[in-house]
């Protein structure tokens, strides 16, 4: 009876290891631009914030419950989706003082290492913007997964950094407390 | 005296004439300046303001212009210019009164591009008769710049032949408008 029990206990484990296993093979997400968004946040005068963000987004992310430091994600901004509300800023921060959209209409995230701390991590990787690829490192925090009400398989971060918009060539003087600007993210993907 | 007659404009013409030019002259440097003020400048807030002010008054006056047209007659041609002149100056006019509603028009669609009024003078609010729609800046605003420059290309064509006829032709064009 007690060999049984403990078979059976053995067995159920094993059943349960084989199934983590399984499940533990990299997914791949597709990020759901409709419920993503990548905003900037940076200081007005010193006094106040302005806080705006980009429409138009597309990437997708691979994730590894057993290998977490092979976490990686790609993203692709269209810059001209610049969204300030306030449509002349907006066309402000297309024109050369700032975006240059004609000539860099896309900025891009590709990962280079993953920090894993818990479900948490530090994103290091390449941001292209302006023309100019420099690393930068994004304090990752993981929001939540599961499935969701239509079939599918949803799982979503939210992400930090700060960056000295110099050192992407964007030097248009906005003042000394608007050196620095805050990028925030909300990304969901649907596991593909 | 206030309507024109065969041989020179009237007072009415003449005033909405010269206050347009200089109203023009002066929102063709407003806007340019605009666009080169730096953020910390002093005037960064109040020179797009005034020139969206006296944009709209430009538009106004247009409109009476345009209206005024339709009562008054206009002075001929002059009896010197050929058949291909009377025809290039027709509508050399023409397209200078185009651009004098279609360049305030795509300022206005620009500045309301997002669905908020346009700020008068601090006074009032002129308000956003269209929704806000998304990218209409940007075609509004390249429309804006190019028809502001044309427009300007096409002043300084017109004041030329102006000069041309009055110093040339000696024709006495200037009298019409001037003295």
């Amino acid at each position: 009876m007690r060999l049984h029990r403990s078979l059976t206990t053995l067995a159920l484990a094993s059943g349960l290891f084989a199934a983590t296993n399984a499940l533990a093979a990299p997914e791949t997400y597709k990020v759901d631009e409709t419920h993503s968004f990548v905003n900037f946040s940076i200081s007005h005068l010193g006094y106040s914030f302005l806080k705006g963000r980009f429409n138009d987004l597309a990437g997708s992310f691979v994730y590894d419950a057993d290998k977490p430091e092979t976490n990686a994600i790609t993203m692709e901004v269209k810059t001209a989706s610049i969204d300030s509300n306030h449509a002349e800023r907006d066309k402000h921060l297309r024109s050369k003082d700032f975006l240059n959209v004609d000539k860099y209409p896309v900025a891009t995230f590709k990962t280079t290492a993953f920090e894993p701390n818990g479900d948490d991590g530090v994103l290091t990787g390449d941001l292209t913007l302006h023309g100019v690829t420099k690393p930068i490192k994004v304090d990752v925090t993981f929001v939540g997964a599961g499935k969701d009400p239509w079939g599918g398989y949803r799982r979503g971060y939210s992400g930090k950094t700060t960056i000295k918009r110099s050192d992407w060539g964007m030097t248009y003087n906005l003042g000394p407390a608007a050196e620095t600007m805050e990028l925030e993210f909300v990304i969901e993907g649907m596991r593909q | 005296m206030w309507k024109s007659t065969t041989h020179r404009y009237g007072i009415i013409a003449r005033l909405l004439h010269w206050s347009m030019a200089l109203l023009l002259a002066a929102l063709f440097v407003l806007g340019w300046w605009a666009t080169e003020l730096t953020y910390y400048d002093p005037l960064y807030r109040i020179i797009p303001n005034l020139h969206r002010s006296l944009g709209v008054l430009a538009a106004l006056l247009i409109v009476l212009r345009l209206a005024w047209l339709v009562v008054d007659r206009r002075p001929a041609p002059s009896a010197a210019a050929s058949r291909w002149e009377r025809m290039a100056a027709q509508s050399g006019h023409a397209l200078l009164y185009l651009l004098m509603v279609l360049v305030p028009l795509s300022g206005y669609l620009m500045s309301t591009a997002d669905g908020r009024g346009v700020d008068m003078f601090g006074l009032f609010e002129l308000p956003a008769l269209l929704g806000p729609s998304s990218g209409r800046e940007e075609w509004a605003g390249r429309a804006h710049y190019l028809l502001a420059f044309g427009g300007a290309w096409l002043v300084l064509l017109h004041v030329a032949a102006a000069f041309k006829h009055q110093f040339i032709d000696r024709d006495g064009t200037l009298r019409k408008m001037v003295g």
